[in-house]
């Protein structure tokens, strides 16, 4: 939880472990960690199936984070690292992560776990991080056919959700939520620059718009910017969204809304796409190791 | 795989696209290029392995610009890094 | 016959008085506010109440900038002809260097690169626009990242000991660089000069497109700041001029051009 209420763009962090799953029993156990440049996420895999995860916040050591993450996705379950058989390290700062036997682009990552969570009809998956921007095409293995990943400007990234969360002071969380309280659409501020964005919405609420109309606009902007993206790769259903943004309700609505796509519900935390994905290459490469590949 | 290298800012798509089932590693492209911007990479994207041409991480924020002077507004284009590859796997978006 | 030029910039407009096409009665410039047209109206009125002159003293106005289209034919101030940027600011820079063959623009929100003939004339450009990174908006946002006036920007860089690379390619994310840089004890003086740098790099790519052949002129508000003039000198490796009032060449262009409408 935030200690400081005025820090709007603060997300929470948790972690979770599957009752019902005993490691004991397990033959392979495998993690992901997959350092993002905001949000850090690790999972554990028993044989392949979901044991264990954890999501936080990046610090600035990316070894300490996901020291850290790692730490917390096993607590209170007994596991301990070593028992661990096979790390693969993902994300923006996959190199760092010290007991990671290797490291997998994020994008492959994405897509596997998006193969994972929501099944193997999933052709396009759209992963809107922290930082970042991908539009990936995958088979109906989960292996990658087509990608682009934008991540020199903030447009249509979390971050420019940050930057209007703190500006219009409303907690990242229900930004979304906010946004669809207008009865009309309004015409969207500029969706190529958050710099230029943002002090349109300046301009805008001193003309005296209501916060939710200035968001609808906003979240408007970063929905065409993402659709201009999407449409590069081309979109092919099933549709997923994973990252921290696939949490944000005017974002996913806009996206259905116009794109006239549904985008498949998640059966788990869409932000742990990219640790599960590289759980499983951790499993693939554990039986590589073992021989049985 | 086709892999999109670069960017879309607001002032426009800049990608060098990538096909990685035609490329074959030869390194044309990165003896070619003026600026630096290509490279070999081991294939990070499957467990398989083998090496690919692709953007190099310190350009690919900026290939507009690192890119700009093989790009004249007018006059002829002849981008080294596509003239090079035999394979043809090298496209530029813009 | 007096001529008026008005450039309706992002941040600005900057508004030329010119009589019998040479000399420059008035330069005059106020903040653009939400509504173009009353700040354009406001701003020209208290200019021409300054220069002693009523809207009939002025035969022709011509305008030019971003929020060019608001203005015309609109009254009071009635301006008869639009124009684009890249125009006006040819004009003007050949004005006032007649040996001008590239004109970099660089104001708020664009860059540009206009390449020109011997008689003045466009002969080719390219324009940056919609991204913070490759214009002053840049410079402005790291100077608030970085605690300092934005006029002290590139002062504080002139004085640099060190030269410090910028990663982040995009105005959000260097703001959070800017922060780091600032954690790990880097001084303002060595950010300053890094920002100043990228930025640099970024608008000289730009005017590569085009090709550069001197004269080289550079105007707008950006070329006001000192520390930007060295650094782009150094990227395209040739000397650049800088002249008097840079940020009232595209008005001054628009107010030569309102001269031609005599016929």
């Amino acid at each position: 939880m935030s200690d400081n209420p005025e820090e709007f763009w603060r997300w929470r962090e948790y972690r979770h472990t599957t009752p019902d799953m005993d490691w004991h029993n397990a033959k392979m156990i495998t993690a992901g960690v997959d350092i993002g440049s905001v949000g850090s996420k690790a999972a554990v895999m028993l044989d392949g199936e979901l044991y264990a995860y954890s999501a936080m916040r990046t610090g600035g050591v990316s070894e300490e984070t996901a020291i850290k993450a790692m730490n917390w996705a096993i607590e209170e379950t007994g596991l301990k690292t070593e028992n661990i058989n096979y790390v693969v390290g993902t994300g923006y700062g996959r190199v760092n992560v010290p007991f990671a036997k290797r490291t997998i682009t994020e994008i492959a990552c994405h897509a596997r776990g998006a193969h994972y969570i929501y099944g193997p009809t999933v052709r396009t998956v759209l992963d809107i991080g922290g930082q970042d921007c991908k539009a990936i095409r995958c088979d109906e293995k989960g292996k990658v056919m087509s990608f682009l990943m934008n991540d020199k400007c903030a447009a249509g990234t979390g971050r420019g959700l940050e930057v209007f969360a703190d500006l219009i002071r409303t907690p990242i969380e229900e930004l979304g939520k906010t946004s669809l309280n207008v009865e009309n659409e309004p015409q969207p501020v500029s969706n190529t620059c958050v710099i230029f964005a943002k002090a349109e919405s300046v301009a805008l609420l001193r003309q005296g718009w209501q916060k939710e109309k200035v968001s609808a606009a906003y979240h408007l902007a970063m929905v065409n910017r993402i659709i201009d993206l999407l449409t590069k790769v081309g979109i092919e259903k099933d549709f997923v969204v994973t990252g921290g943004v696939a949490k944000n309700p005017g974002i996913i609505t806009r996206l259905e809304r116009n794109l006239g796509i549904k985008p498949l519900e998640p059966k788990l935390d869409p932000i742990l796409a990219g640790a599960i994905g590289s759980a499983l290459f951790a499993k693939a490469l554990y039986e590589k190791e073992l021989g049985l590949r | 795989m086709k892999a999109h290298y670069g960017y879309k800012d607001g002032s426009g798509d800049y990608f060098i696209i990538i096909d990685t089932d035609k490329c074959n590693g030869c390194q044309k492209c990165v003896e070619v290029c003026p600026y630096g911007v290509l490279e070999i990479i081991e294939d990070e994207f499957d467990i398989e392995g083998g090496s690919m041409a692709a953007v190099t991480e310190e350009h690919r924020k900026k290939i507009k610009y690192s890119c700009g002077p093989c790009k004249p507004i007018t006059g002829e284009r002849k981008l080294p890094c596509v003239l090079a590859c035999e394979a043809k796997a090298i496209i530029h978006s813009w | 016959m007096i001529t008026a030029g008005i450039d309706v910039g992002a941040k600005y407009v900057k508004i030329v008085f010119l009589e019998e096409g040479k000399n420059i009665l008035t330069r005059a410039s106020g903040v653009v506010g939400f509504d173009i047209l009353k700040s354009v109206t406001v701003i020209s009125e208290k200019a021409l109440d300054n220069a002693g002159l009523t809207r009939d003293q002025i035969t022709h106005i011509v305008a030019t900038g971003m929020g060019r289209k608001a203005t015309l034919k609109t009254p009071p101030i009635n301006v008869e002809e639009i124009v684009p940027e890249v125009i006006a600011d040819a004009k003007g820079a050949y004005h006032l260097v007649p040996t001008v063959k590239t004109v970099i623009d660089v104001g708020a929100e664009e860059g540009r690169g206009v390449k020109i003939d011997e008689k003045g004339k466009v002969r080719d450009f390219v324009i940056n626009e919609r991204c913070a990174a490759g214009a002053g908006t840049f410079i402005e946002t790291m100077a608030r990242a970085l605690e300092v006036n934005v006029e002290d920007m590139g002062p504080l860089a002139l004085k640099s000991t060190e030269v410090i690379p910028m990663n982040a390619q995009c105005a959000v994310f260097a703001e959070s660089e800017v922060v780091s840089l600032i954690h790990s004890r880097v001084t303002k003086e060595n950010i300053s000069k890094a920002i100043h740098d990228a930025m640099a790099g970024r608008i000289a790519s730009m005017v590569l497109r085009v090709g550069v052949e001197k004269d080289v002129a550079l105007i707008g508000g950006v070329a006001r700041n000192p520390g930007f003039k060295p650094p782009l000198e150094k990227e395209l490796n040739t000397e650049i001029l800088v002249p008097d009032h840079p940020q009232y060449v595209g008005a001054l262009g628009a107010a030569l051009l309102a001269l031609k409408m005599e016929g």
